[in-house]
């Protein structure tokens, strides 16, 4: 199970653990923690709510692991990304990689974030006080994702 | 041909449906021509029209407005994604 989409917060270094349990040939994890802001586009953000795709959203992550699985070799990876609604400072989500040296682990832990944030479906609305809003597409989310396509 | 078509986000707010099955004429054969089918029924659903930078799903992955759908599919209109 490396991908989970749940409502449920995360312990951090209990995932690390479960993903590293009998192994020895790691050496390096890289991880990314997403959490909500308090403010966003100028204004203060009380809370946020993630709605997703059923199915699609599971099988989306599962193919931006397996893609950053065949790009570098890496040993282990974790992704943990929750829905419903979320209060600031909360958790969103997480990516765990794991490899032999750290090259590959920052880069695929990079490479899967871009990636998720440009091509799994989820979307999110934030509650202000102007009112509640759906949150716009960055263009600097596409530009990032973007760059993994050269010379790859 | 019948199609299972879902709406998310914005979207299914402005359309206020989350989905719905739609029986598709043999000739439209495309998510742009399922598109326009909806769209072109008026009042609200020609948001869907409107929409800019509308994104879709066939049977659950990406597709462009190219892509062929079939008797079966599940179809997905929504905004561009904000996860993360």
């Amino acid at each position: 199970m490396s991908v989970s989409v749940q409502q449920a917060d995360f312990d951090i270094g209990a995932e690390i653990d479960a993903l590293l349990a009998g192994r020895t040939d790691v050496g390096a994890v890289a991880t990314f923690t997403g959490l909500v802001r308090d403010i966003n586009d100028g204004s203060g953000v009380h809370a946020m709510t993630l709605e997703h795709y059923p199915g699609m959203t599971e099988a989306a992550l599962e193919d931006i692991v397996a893609q950053a699985k065949a790009r570098w070799d890496i040993l282990a990876v974790r992704v943990i990304h929750r829905v419903g609604t979320l209060q600031p400072a909360d958790r969103i989500v997480l990516v765990i990689v794991a490899g032999s040296h750290r090259g590959e682990a920052f880069a695929a832990c990079e490479f899967i974030m871009d990636y998720l944030k440009t091509r799994a479906p989820f979307w999110k609305r934030e509650d202000t006080p102007e009112g509640s809003r759906w949150v716009d597409a960055r263009d600097s989310d596409d530009s990032a994702a973007e760059r993994w396509k050269q010379g790859g | 041909m019948k199609i299972k078509v879902l709406y998310f986000a914005a979207l299914r707010e402005a359309l206020g449906s989350p989905g719905e099955t739609i029986e598709l004429p043999e000739s439209a054969t495309t998510l742009a021509s399922l598109r326009a089918l909806i769209a072109g029924r008026g009042g609200d659903w020609g948001k869907l029209a409107q929409m800019k930078n509308l994104r879709a799903a066939v049977n659950q992955r990406m597709a462009e407005p190219d892509a062929a759908v079939a008797d079966g599919d599940e179809v997905a209109f929504f905004p561009p994604v904000t996860g993360g």
